[in-house]
């Protein structure tokens, strides 16, 4: 049985050289050459500088701007680096809230969270506005969400709120074949879409 | 709940259907001497391995031998593992600069890729460098699966054996379940991904400029192939932190479909594969039906839950009503792109089959949905399951399904027309006990000692879900997690790598054992008085026995859970911050 010793190291590097080497520098390279643009993370330039990527959502605070989902993402505090500060999508430490539903601190964040959205009006505000997302870094919000903040966006830019809902009626992605997934709007898009609209 | 919700379900298990029997012909041909088209390309490369690591591929293995090789094997792939984290410094492909890897946590996550579980007490893109996701952390995605699948195989071999000592040769099924299986859909799923907006590049983080004048630096590397084998393998070790929550891992409503597709798929051909090599695929569609039984009890329970939304937020200016303009329900720690009828349905196949991959957190769902994924890998993870472990669970259940039918009845029990004696019962019954004692004796440990303590995120119930669910993920060989929980210490790093150890090994070995002494039997020609394994009844009963042993074993510890949390949660009671 200790013949088996030999084949269970060499198993080892060998299958570490195809699957661990060739497997991925192989598929690294057919990507970069078949698929270049996602291959390298779908980014999106203006003026020769990166200023996001198609599917990673970033964070919105101007009334200009549709705003996504709350985010909870963290980076190491630059003073001390034991400590982390809250940094909404910060897309090198993607993370959730794991608050369980039964959470204090949950149900306190979502209710200042709504009683600032609704400001008092009648209009409940859209569920995933007021949740985080899985990742901290969703780049959608449900065509709900975006209808919510019509109004406000269509003020801070003295559009029409029918212009603006039907910007946003142009970048609402239906279910794929019909079937697979949500409807959803994604808010780096969209806000591009604003900029050249209406600088 | 909404109708295109159950529509996405629906369609998922008609896929499944679908390619359950491709795929069992395909494995068959693999395994059983066939050739496949890939052939003329993989052969010669298959001879070069064996060459290169002096492997007869002609002389059979006792099950003993396998075992042993299985175990080698696994050490060899537990040494060079740690051996890359605690290194990554100084090697090469490391544009983040990141540090080498703390010993116990570098001893946790060797463990965990040994043992096909993934479970990350680490934060990916934080902690390991491009070499060790690629040399480390890819190939052992691949080979612990390709590990999984040769040890079922073995096992049917058992069944399918007369009179002989032999199960199989390990190097040659592992090399095969790698070569023919794994990569060559690995291959075809990585290009797909890295179309739908997968990276795959060597590159630095990207660091852009967003919109509103701030810095964002984005994490990058060689995402898409190791994705790929992430979920054929059932693996489910993200490159990323939120896993396939992450827009990166999973960019697009379609590669979320794929992806579910890959967790069944090989543990749905595996049930085919049984059929084909006793020569009855009934019995392969049996054991499939009773896997598919429990899929739906479970895909529904987690669907309904996550649906009825957070009642703390009924006094709330928020609307949770799906309709057609959002999916409502629950949507905390859930992507927009996959809403709820996704969360919850990949939760339940990712729990139903070792995978472990999440495109939710766990951690965020309701008490009854976050039961659903919890109960799937207290069972044993059978329910397709992970990569060859899926269908040897199942097999144990079912040689006890059949002892137990057998004393009703009161006769010598048979199963594929193999007599099922003392020993095959004992090794089962050995088996299905590793499970709960590594679950709940840890899980008790953890609760009354401070560092078990302190790892929750959470108070009330709900922390004491994080602990059950964090040891039985990793006895389980699942990997995904209730988040929240600090596990990045050294009790809970040693504690859960001991969990995986027991959970692969303790359950591999007697099955292993099975399965020669069944290959030592000769074969009983059904006579009237067979039970059919390959009916309703027999499906019936495997159900039950499935729940009675699960019910039975985790009742008292589920209910200190989840259940008193989903009593307290409609009861308004909130738990504060620990």
């Amino acid at each position: 049985m200790l013949r088996e010793i030999r084949p269970a190291i060499a198993m080892i590097v060998v299958m570490t050289a195809i699957t661990g080497f060739a497997y991925p520098l192989g598929m690294t390279g057919l990507s970069q050459l078949i698929f270049p643009h996602q291959a390298n993370g779908s980014l999106i330039e203006k003026d020769g500088q990166v200023i996001g990527a198609d599917m990673i959502g970033q964070n919105f605070t101007s009334e200009k701007y549709f705003r996504g989902r709350p985010s909870v993402t963290t980076e190491a505090d630059p003073a001390d680096s034991t400590k982390s500060v809250a940094t909404p999508y910060a897309a090198d430490n993607s993370a959730g809230s794991n608050l369980g539903p039964t959470s204090q601190a949950l149900i306190d964040r979502v209710k200042t969270d709504s009683e600032t959205l609704a400001a008092g009006g009648a209009a409940k505000v859209p569920v995933d506005l007021v949740t985080t997302s899985a990742s901290g870094l969703d780049p959608d919000i449900t065509p709900a969400g975006a209808a919510f903040q019509v109004a406000r966006v269509a003020q801070a830019r003295n559009l029409p709120a029918v212009k603006v809902q039907a910007l946003v009626d142009d970048y609402t992605e239906t279910r794929t074949l019909g079937i697979l997934g949500e409807p959803r709007v994604n808010v780096l898009k969209l806000n591009l879409a604003l900029d050249a609209l209406a600088p | 709940m909404t109708f295109n919700g159950w529509v996405q379900i629906a369609f998922f298990s008609l896929v499944i259907i679908a390619v359950t029997r491709p795929m069992g012909g395909y494995l068959h041909r693999v395994f059983d001497g066939g050739r496949t088209i890939l052939h003329p390309v993989l052969r010669p490369v298959e001879r070069a391995i064996y060459w290169c690591c002096g492997v007869d591929e002609t002389k059979e293995q006792g099950w003993l031998t396998y075992a042993v090789s299985m175990l080698f094997f696994s050490v060899a792939g537990f040494v060079s593992l740690y051996a890359l984290q605690r290194l990554q410094a100084v090697l090469p492909f490391n544009p983040a600069g990141q540090g080498n890897v703390e010993q116990s946590l570098a001893f946790n996550t060797s463990i965990s890729f040994v043992t096909n579980t993934n479970w990350q007490s680490y934060v990916p893109e934080t902690t390991m460098s491009y070499l060790t996701q690629m040399a480390g952390l890819t190939v052992h995605n691949f080979v612990s699966a390709a590990t999984g699948i040769a040890l079922a195989v073995a096992v049917i071999r058992g069944f399918v054996g007369r009179e002989t000592k032999s199960v199989g040769n390990f190097w040659v099924d592992m090399t095969r379940a790698t070569l023919y299986v794994l990569l060559p859909i690995s291959i075809a799923v990585c290009l797909f991904f890295v179309w739908q907006g997968v990276p795959q590049n060597l590159g630095a983080y990207v660091e852009a400029t967003t919109l509103e004048g701030a810095k964002q630096v984005i994490g990058q590397g060689p995402v898409a192939s190791q994705e790929a084998i992430k979920m054929l393998g059932t693996n489910g070790g993200g490159f990323f932190n939120a896993n396939s929550a992450h827009p990166y891992e999973n960019p697009t409503a379609l590669t979320n479909f794929v992806q579910m597709v890959l967790i069944f798929v090989i543990g749905a051909g595996l049930t085919n594969l049984l059929g084909r090599m006793v020569k009855d695929e009934r019995q392969g569609w049996a054991l499939f039906a009773a896997m598919g039984v429990l899929f739906l009890m479970g895909v529904a329970t987690a669907y309904w839950a996550e649906s009825a939304g957070n009642p703390a937020f009924a006094a709330m200016p928020v609307d949770q009503l799906a309709g057609p303009m959002q999916a409502g329900g629950n949507m905390e720690g859930k992507e927009v792109r996959f809403g709820i009828a996704n969360s919850a349905l990949f939760a339940t196949v990712t729990t139903d089959a070792s995978c472990g991959a999440v495109n939710a957190m766990h951690d965020s769902f309701t008490p009854l949905g976050g039961l659903v994924p919890m109960v799937n890998i207290q069972l044993g993870e059978v329910i397709f399951g992970g990569v060859g472990s899926g269908l040897y669970g199942m097999l144990a259940f079912a040689i006890v399904t059949m002892f137990i039918a057998g004393l009703m009845v009161g006769r010598t029990p048979e199963y594929l027309g193999k007599k099922l004696e003392a020993k095959e019962v004992k090794m089962s019954i050995l088996a299905l006990l590793a499970l709960p004692l590594a679950i709940l004796g840890f899980s008790a440990i953890a609760t009354v000692v401070p560092a078990g303590l302190a790892g929750p995120a959470n108070t009330g119930p709900h922390g004491f879900s994080e602990i059950l669910y964090a040891f039985t993920s990793a006895a389980g060989n699942n990997g995904s997690a209730f988040a929240g929980i600090s596990a990045n210490t050294f009790f809970y790093n040693t504690t859960l790598a001991a969990g995986m150890l027991i959970g692969r090994f303790i359950f591999v070995v007697p099955v292993l054992a099975i399965a020669g002494s069944l290959a030592a039997k000769k074969m009983v020609a059904p006579s009237a008085g067979t039970f059919p394994t390959h009916g309703p009844l027999f499906v019936g009963l495997l159900v039950g026995v499935i729940l009675i042993i699960g019910g039975l074993t985790y009742f008292p510890a589920v209910a200190l859970g989840p259940v008193v949390e989903h009593v307290a949660m409609n009861a308004g009671t909130l738990y504060p911050a620990p």
